[in-house]
Order: C-alpha cells, then sequence, then structure tokens
C-alpha cells in the first residue's frame, strides 16, 4: 500500500485501522489505478477496465495474502523462533510459490467475477479467450502482483528495523540515566558535602581545593552520561583522582591511594569514566566496611599488545559484602562489562578476583590499537 | 527563662573524623555541660566503649565500617545492664530513604548530615527534656523502639542488615540442605537435624543432637536463608529451631533462657527477642 503524504494523524487513523482494510483499502487503490493505466493505454471503456482490474487484483490479494499466512503458520511449527515467520514473513522462495500459484487461479477467478458484474455472458467462457490477451492479463497481474508482494516486504523490514531502532534508544537512554544515579549516589554527594561544609570554617583553602574537585567530578560525570565520547586516558586518571582525593578528605587515613599510568599510555583512548564504577566499588565494597580501611592502587600497564587497567583494593574481599551491597555492585560491573562489549566486542574483557591476602582486584584488558570506535551521540 | 541544661555524658561514632570533629564542635557551642566521650570511628568501638564508660547519650552514624550504627544499638540493648538506664539515642545520617521512615515510625531522633545547628539544637533540646523526665527505669522503652526499628523491612533490606529471618526479605524456598565441609568429604546435613546455629566470628557452629560442625558462612548470610517460621532468632547470635525448643525460664534477674529436648546447654534470650516468648 503506497503511502500518501497525508497529515500525521490521518496517517495515525490508517495505521489504527485493522490490517485486513488497510491492506484492502492498499489494494484497491493499486487495482485501480492499473484499470486507469489500461484503460489510458489501450483505450478500453473505464469501467470495464476498472471492474476488471479490481476483481483480479482483490481476488489475487486475497489469494496470496491468505497463501502467506497460512504458510508462514505451517513453517512457524518447524522453527518457533524465527523473528520473520512470526511477523508472518515466509521468505521468498515459498512466498515466489504462492505468489505463481495464485495468480492464474486468481486471473480467472477474477474475469468471471467481472463479467458477471458487468452482466456479460458468463457462458463465453475463459478457455474461449484469444490466446494474446489471456497472456497479457496473466503477465500483468504477475508483474503487479510482484511489485505488490515486495512492497509488503520492504515495508514489513522498514517497520521491524524502526521498532528495533526505538528499542534499542529506549534502552540507551535507560542505561544512560541509571549510569548517572550510581554515579551521582546521593550517599556519596552528602557526606562529601557534609566535610565541605565542616572544611569550610576548619581550613577555607582545603575547602576551596575540595570544591574544586568536586565540580571537576560532577562536571566530568555529567558530560560522561550526555555525550560518551572517548577521552585520554590521562584525563580518565585526573578525573579518578578527583573522585580519589574527596574520599580521601572523607576517609582520612583510612584509605590511602596510589594511581601509576605510565606515560607512554597517557593518550591512548578510553571510554570517558570507564574506571569510575570500579574504583566507587573498590572503595564501598572493600575499603568502607573495613575497620582499618586500606590501599586503593589504580594502574594501567601494555601488555601482549593490550592495553590492561586494574584497580586494586585491599578491602574485605569479594564476597564479604552484604547482600544488598551486592546489587549495587552487580550493576557497576555489568555496565563496565556491556560498555566494553559494545565499543570493543571480544577483544576486551573484565575479570574479578579475590586476592589471597585480603582485597580485590579488578582486571580489565582492551585493545591497544589507536582507532577507537566511539558511539554516536 | 529556659530550664538549667542537665549535664550528661555523650559518645560519637561517626567514621569520618572530620563530621566527628564537627559535631563534636557544635555539641560543645550548644550544650556546654555535656560530657564527650573521645569519638569512636565504628560500631564495634561504639558498642565496647559503651559498655564501659554508660554515657547517657549516643550518636550514632548508620554507615560505618564492620557494624553499622544499627546493628550497634541492637548489640547494646542486648548486652546493656538491666539495671541500668538505656542510652539515648540519636541516629546520624547522609541519605537513607527507608532509614528515615523506620525512625519517624519508632519515634527515634535522628540527624542529617551536613548537620544543621538549628536541627542539632532541636535534637539537644528533645535530648535535655527527657533527660530531666528520665527516671531510673530498666531500658525496655527503648528497646521496644529498637524492636520497632530493626523488624521494618524495608530498612532491613536497605542497610543489607538481616536482623530477623522473618523481617529480611526470606528466600523463595528456605534451605533444606547444608553441605558442611569434614576433612576432606562434605556431608549433607539436613536443616530439620539443626538444633540451633551460633555465630562464631565469621563462621557459624551448626548443633545437631550430637555433633557441632563449622560452617564458613556468617549468620548474617544464612538468616535470610532459613524458614523464619521454624528458626527463630533469639540473641544477635543465636537461631534456634523453635520446635527444639522444651520450655523458656526466667531466673531471678529476669533473664529468659532457653531448655532444648535434645541438648544439655541452656540458650540466653536477648532481651530485643524475648517478646517471641509469651505464655498464651
Amino acid at each position: 500500500m503506497s503511502r500518501p503524504a497525508t497529515h500525521p494523524d490521518l496517517r495515525q487513523r490508517l495505521a489504527a485501522l485493522p490490517y485486513v482494510l488497510r491492506a484492502g483499502l492498499g489494494n484497491v487503490i493499486f487495482s485501480s489505478g492499473i484499470g486507469l493505466l489500461i484503460h489510458l493505454l489501450t483505450g478500453q471503456a473505464l469501467r470495464g477496465a476498472l471492474v476488471y482490474s479490481l476483481c483480479i487484483g482483490l481476488s489475487c490479494w486475497a489469494l496470496i495474502d491468505g497463501s502467506r499466512q497460512l504458510s508462514a503458520r505451517l513453517l512457524r511449527r518447524w522453527r518457533p523462533g524465527q523473528a520473520a515467520l512470526r511477523e508472518g514473513w515466509p521468505g521468498w522462495p515459498v512466498m515466489l510459490l504462492c505468489v505463481l500459484a495464485s495468480v492464474p487461479l486468481a486471473c480467472v477467478a477474477g474475469s468471471l467475477l467481472a463479467q458477471a458484474l458487468l452482466g456479460w455472458d458468463l457462458r463465453r467462457a475463459a478457455w474461449d479467450w484469444p490466446q494474446k490477451e489471456l497472456l497479457t492479463v496473466l503477465l500483468l497481474t504477475l508483474g503487479a502482483s510482484m511489485v505488490a508482494t515486495a512492497v509488503f516486504y520492504a515495508r514489513g523490514r522498514l517497520a521491524a528495523a524502526r521498532g528495533e531502532a526505538e528499542q534499542a534508544r529506549r534502552l540507551a537512554a535507560e542505561t544512560q540515566l541509571r549510569l548517572l544515579e550510581s554515579q551521582l549516589e546521593p550517599h556519596m554527594l552528602f557526606n562529601t558535602l557534609a566535610n565541605l561544609r565542616v572544611l569550610i570554617s576548619l581550613d577555607p583553602a582545603r575547602a576551596q581545593a575540595m570544591l574544586d574537585r568536586l565540580i571537576a567530578f560532577l562536571r566530568a560525570t555529567l558530560d560522561a552520561s550526555r555525550r560518551g565520547e572517548a577521552h585520554s586516558l590521562r584525563a580518565e586518571f585526573a578525573r579518578l583522582a578527583d573522585y580519589l582525593a574527596l574520599m580521601e578528605v572523607r576517609m582520612g587515613p583510612r584509605l590511602q591511594t596510589r594511581l601509576d599510568l605510565p606515560e607512554a599510555l597517557a593518550e591512548l583512548p578510553v571510554p570517558p569514566l570507564l574506571l569510575q564504577p570500579l574504583v566507587e566499588n573498590a572503595i564501598k565494597h572493600g575499603l568502607e566496611p573495613k575497620v582499618e580501611g586500606g590501599c586503593l592502587t589504580v594502574s594501567a600497564r601494555q601488555e601482549a599488545g593490550q592495553l590492561r587497567l586494574e584497580v586494586l583494593d585491599s578491602g574485605v574481599g569479594p564476597g564479604q559484602a552484604r547482600p544488598a551491597d551486592q546489587i549495587g555492585s552487580g550493576f557497576g560491573l555489568e555496565q563496565v562489562r556491556s560498555r566494553l562489549a559494545t565499543q570493543y566486542g571480544p577483544g576486551a574483557g573484565l575479570r574479578l578476583a579475590a586476592v589471597a591476602e585480603g582485597g580485590t582486584r579488578v582486571s580489565l584488558w582492551l585493545p591497544l590499537s589507536t582507532e577507537h570506535r566511539t558511539t554516536p551521540p | 527563662m529556659s530550664l538549667p541544661r542537665p549535664a550528661a555524658t555523650a559518645l560519637i561514632a561517626e567514621d569520618e573524623p572530620l563530621l566527628a570533629e564537627a559535631l563534636r564542635a557544635e555539641l560543645q557551642q550548644l550544650w556546654p555541660e555535656l560530657t564527650l566521650l573521645p569519638a569512636v570511628g565504628h560500631g564495634q568501638a561504639a558498642v565496647d566503649t559503651a559498655l564501659a564508660r554508660r554515657p547517657q547519650i549516643l550518636f550514632l552514624d548508620i554507615r560505618m565500617p564492620g557494624m553499622s550504627g544499627l546493628e550497634a544499638a541492637a548489640a547494646l540493648a542486648e548486652d546493656w545492664p538491666q539495671d541500668q538506664p538505656f542510652p539515648l539515642l540519636v541516629f546520624v545520617t547522609a541519605y537513607d530513604q527507608y532509614a528515615l521512615q523506620a525512625f519517624e515510625r519508632a519515634a527515634i531522633d535522628y540527624v542529617l548530615k551536613p548537620v544543621q545547628r538549628e536541627r542539632l539544637a532541636q535534637s539537644c533540646e528533645r535530648l535535655q527534656a527527657a533527660l530531666r523526665q528520665r527516671e531510673p527505669a530498666p531500658a525496655e522503652g527503648a528497646v521496644q523502639q529498637l524492636r520497632q526499628l530493626l523488624e521494618a523491612p524495608a530498612l532491613a533490606q536497605a542497610l543489607g542488615l538481616a536482623t530477623s529471618a522473618a523481617a529480611a526479605a526470606p528466600a523463595a524456598t528456605p534451605l533444606r540442605l547444608l553441605q558442611v565441609g569434614v576433612g576432606s568429604s562434605i556431608v549433607m546435613l539436613p536443616v530439620d537435624e539443626v538444633i540451633y546455629f551460633e555465630a562464631a566470628d565469621k563462621y557459624v557452629r551448626v548443633l545437631t543432637a550430637e555433633r557441632e560442625y563449622l560452617v564458613r558462612i556468617s549468620l548474617r548470610e544464612l538468616l535470610p536463608q532459613l524458614d523464619g517460621q521454624r528458626f527463630w532468632q533469639v540473641h544477635r547470635s543465636l537461631v534456634v529451631r523453635s520446635d527444639a525448643i522444651a520450655r523458656a525460664e526466667r531466673d531471678e534477674a529476669s533473664r529468659l533462657s532457653l531448655v532444648l529436648h535434645e541438648r544439655p546447654e541452656r540458650l540466653g534470650v536477648s532481651r530485643l527477642y524475648a517478646h517471641l516468648f509469651k505464655a498464651l
């Protein structure tokens, strides 16, 4: 069915019609067009041409569409998982068979119907027709059927693709929101502000430095969730340093940190704030719950053509965390994993392991090549 | 003019040193008669110091390493001497949506971080009024409040506490078999044969009629997996199978203990769970 450039609400109203009505209406328009064309090209009477093409067109549609749905339903029993079958598309080979079988039948049935409607003599049966005329009708119907089938197929693909794109967009928006929520965790934010409030009167210079760190952290978090363009490993480590400086003020001597980035690797591009959830997890689930605190090390190195990043903490170790906390860490790890998978495919990965002497080590590897697929905004 | 401020002793438990210091400074200005014990940085230290020094007031941060402020309060309620008034509690928290609702319901005081002076002054007035009115009575009122707080399921979940099997979201299907490593073999121990579980540091002692096993899981992790109808927590370190209990007895000091069918030892019931044992 061709879609005229209609007003959007007319379009919506059309889309709301049941399939049979929509397809039928499209078929009527298409067949009338062919009838008109025949009238213009051959000079046959308009009424006759229209009735003929409508009758043949509608019976053609009924047979082809009916056999399409029937065969898709039958095939679905064999291969229930196939998405195209679920949408009623049995595949081109079966569809060609349907068209080829339906067209001659439809020509005969449609012609008889047209003759009856026009009040012509039914006894002048189809086999008495001149062969040339019969062949023309057959070929014309076949051509029109193929065109209509192709249009139906293309529209189905388009709708499916549109649905998939919509689904992907929704998923991306959801992930973005959850990412932002997990990074701007209210507990972290209010505790940081509480410390800042104390420092303002106690040590204004330190308060100012802390505020600058907080601003840089907030800006990076918001930018990363909006744009998601790659930045350099140097920038990544600088943002981690901001976050860790805030945590050092809060935890005092309970937190020692070490950031180890070789100069040779500093300009490599990485997805923004890729390591942030891992560092947050290390503090929240590893070091914060441990009475005596501990050490957090983030390092980068080159190994076997890969970039290896590591977040190591000497905290309570995996499995010691409380049940409710594990839900949080699950999202953090899951999110880093899925970011790696979408950006680098199977060439990247992440592994979490307990450290024998206590603590957790999260290792992450990605291809070292300079080319980097950035996600579209 | 206002009434004279009563003298009292208070303990601050807060793991972030700057915040502890700030709270101390604010309290000293608002309430000069208040003696502040040196602040402690984790839950266990709060319990130990409070038991040793017996302050009248406790300011407890909720999220602290090791033992949370809520767990510390529960532990204190169990170990606090029966004849001493229980400390007044003020919880301090940055952001715990569920905790706040639970505090409101149990009428327990709390302040939000960053601590605002006006809000803290209100808390101080409330504490002073409570101290003036309070007769040296046992801790039942406070215990009642705490019990209510700990039984709020949303709170238990939000803070990852498993205060009682019934309060925490119970597992869909309760644990039936315990796999216990004994030497080089693994014993399949039906949970129905267990008489009681006792917390022992990071382990749990599992006691049946004949034997004792040690499993590498904390009581906190184990509790939600048990059938809350059959297994009752009677102390923060004790979970008993209810039909293994023969009777509950009260001694002269009105402490409650359990006599078991198949084991000789008696189990002490803490006052947080004493309400489970009432005659019909």
